[in-house]
């Protein structure tokens, strides 16, 4: 079995601080991380590596940093790591990224043919959900999203049943080999990288593919060329006026506090207090 | 030779990319709105839509449409009715045993195949499990421009201009789509406010087949496994919402933030932290990267206000904050702060409440 899972590397969002005067990202000092929603999609590659054998490898698009991010990949257990990597990528929106993401993997496919697609459910940077789905319809591969669990795979029949996560329940879906799968979060727990993978991973050798290796045919359709969106302004969300009402503890009893908060909240809010009051008492 | 390979100094816009819409693009008018539906019942994010369509259609001075995809005995005939109620001029109507219960391929076919018949030059979806499943697929297939989770919706010029946050929330930004159509945008449930229903607007019924049989269809629905409705959490669509944050220090004491939500009647929430530390389930996650809320009454215990929880709540009614920190971000966002540990204000808050709401009661009853 072959599997391929996408993996982006990103900013630690819950250390990112903008500048308050030029409304910039700062930077410098923000760890770069595996997207967390990622290592759900190569646990659940990795589970099926282990049952069935075959390979995983991991395939990311950046810049050449990127390359640790897939070394980190590779201490958990990938078979081996490409970094699709190429000044013309820059710039890149979903539609754009998807383009290239789906020529690599048709490239890896050529040395060994790919069952099995993998992603997160989405980025943590851009949120948006929809590399995925772009990628599974240029590979015109099976696409199944928010999977939650994988009840069944079949290599012969090359049949494959999961379970999806849908608004108000779980569907029960069955489909066919090759299939792009986005995997929902906290349905598996990452292993520990063992000290072998970990030794492995710091030698290993990432492959490094630019635009040509990578099997890309129009060069209209990357970057940012290849992006029909285009950000047409970019700026910090604008503070409230309006301040809190606040109250500090160390100045008087919690007991005061809270009571005192309960009545400001209820006399300014008599609304809310009565719809609590009636809910309640139904 | 080199004069004719330079591109036309008009066309080429930004980074010499292309920014003038085609001359076979130009004919693409009007809103459409995905309906979005499942077991009997259309999913609230597609009415909240309607009413932002329906102001996109008034500048634009063009029609609202919305698509409904379906079975054949799911009543896509009263949810038409609806969508007229809530602003649509007419509905665009796929019946087909193969549409019944969402899957992926059937779905983009419909929708792309409309598309390309009837011409819209905006599409906006939910962006729910099914809406972003299906958002990507049709972009990808028609080749335009897809923008997710947006906050804001404007026209400038004649271009949708969709506002999002990104980075997590710390900016946001304009996103256009110039040289394509239909604009596509996704937006998350609660974001938009439910439009007005007028129950005297009606619209008409335009239908095309889908062209496709079970047998093409190579995915199947084996069951649909409802969440059962004692563990079901509707925490975007809740009234009051406790939450807390790491700022609880052990996952012991998240069980106050429960205690809380218990006296009020209230849905539990969390930061990402949280519930990456396994304290609660993901589902409750408050944020960027979980859901958007907007009830009247939002706690935040123990959260210090990163940016990317701060845009997934900052829409609530009333925000009361409690941290040790006074210069927290959450507090910037708060209408109520409470400066102090949350472990000892909140099992003080739940006792003030149960005491003061418990005296109401026995009035009213």
């Amino acid at each position: 079995m072959h599997i391929v899972v996408c993996i982006k590397q990103v900013p630690d969002s819950a250390q990112i601080r903008v500048h308050p005067v030029t409304n910039t990202i700062m930077r410098q000092g923000v760890p770069a991380i595996v997207n967390p929603y990622d290592l759900f999609a190569l646990e659940e590659a990795l589970r099926l590596k282990d049952r069935f054998g075959g390979r995983v490898t991991a395939l990311c698009m950046g810049p050449p940093q990127a390359e640790e991010s897939l070394r980190k990949c590779v201490s958990f257990g990938a078979t081996d790591a490409i970094l699709v990597t190429d000044r013309a990528f820059a710039g890149a929106d979903t539609l754009a990224t998807s383009y290239a993401l789906a020529a690599a993997i048709r490239k890896i496919g050529a040395e060994q043919a790919v069952d099995l697609v993998f992603t997160g459910k989405q980025t943590i940077d851009g949120d948006t959900a929809q590399v995925g789905p772009g990628v599974a319809k240029r590979l015109g591969m099976n696409l199944l999203t928010y999977v939650s669990r994988i009840d069944a795979v079949d290599l012969d029949t090359r049949r494959l049943t999961v379970e999806r996560r849908a608004e108000g329940g779980v569907q029960r879906l069955d489909t066919t080999l090759p299939a792009l799968i986005t995997m929902l979060e906290g349905t598996n727990e990452m292993r520990f990288a063992s000290l072998d993978d970990m030794l492995r991973a710091g030698r290993f050798h990432v492959r490094k593919w630019n635009k040509e290796d990578a099997g890309i045919e129009d060069l209209g359709k990357i970057g940012l060329k290849g992006s029909p969106t285009i950000v047409s302004k970019v700026f910090g969300p604008t503070p409230r006026s309006e301040k809190a009402d606040m109250q500090i503890v160390a100045d008087t009893s919690v007991q005061d506090v809270t009571i005192n908060l309960i009545q400001k909240l209820f006399t300014k809010h008599p609304l809310l207090e009565e719809q609590l009051v009636e809910r309640l008492s139904a | 030779m080199s004069e004719a390979a330079k591109p036309a100094p008009k066309a080429a816009g930004r980074a010499g990319r292309n920014t003038e819409l085609p001359e076979h693009l130009k004919s693409y008018k009007g809103v459409w709105v995905f309906i979005e539906h499942d077991r009997g019942q259309v999913n609230p994010v597609s009415w909240e839509l309607m009413g932002e369509a329906r102001k996109l259609a008034d500048t634009l001075k063009v029609d609202v449409a919305g698509v409904l995809l379906g079975g054949p005995d799911e009543p896509l005939d009263a949810f038409a009715k609806e969508a007229y109620a809530y602003g649509a001029d007419r509905c665009y109507l796929m019946r087909d045993p193969v549409l019944k219960g969402y899957r992926n391929e059937p779905f983009t076919k419909g929708l792309t195949d409309l598309v390309n018949t009837h011409q819209p030059e905006i599409m906006l979806l939910g962006a729910s499990a099914m809406g972003r499943d299906l958002a990507g697929s049709v972009a990808t297939t028609l080749g335009t421009g897809l923008t997710a989770d947006c906050t804001e919706l404007n026209i400038d010029g004649r271009a949708l201009a969709a506002t999002r946050p990104t980075f997590g929330g710390s900016l946001l930004c304009t996103i256009m789509t110039l040289a394509y159509r239909p604009q596509m945008a996704t937006v998350r449930p609660r974001v938009m406010s439910l439009p007005r229903r007028d129950d005297s607007r009606s619209g008409d019924i335009v239908e095309m087949p889908l062209g496709m049989i079970e047998t093409d269809v190579v995915t199947k629905l084996l069951e649909f496994i409802p969440d059962a409705s004692r563990n079901t959490v509707n925490l975007a669509y809740a009234d009051v919402i406790v939450s807390g944050g790491k700022g609880l220090k052990k996952a012991e004491n998240f069980q106050l933030v429960w205690e809380l939500a218990r006296v009020l009647g209230a849905e539990v929430g969390a930061t990402r932290a949280v519930v990456q530390a396994g304290w609660a389930d993901a589902e409750r996650q408050v944020g960027q990267t979980g859901k958007t809320v907007r009830p009247k009454l939002y706690i935040a215990a123990g959260i210090s206000g990163a940016i990317q929880h701060r845009v997934g709540m900052e829409g609530s009614d009333v925000i009361i904050a409690i941290n040790t920190d006074p210069n927290a971000p959450i507090f910037d966002v708060a209408h109520f702060g409470i400066v102090g540990n949350a472990m000892q204000v909140l099992p003080s808050l739940t006792q003030a409440m149960r005491t003061h709401l418990d005296k109401r009661i026995r009035k009213t009853a």
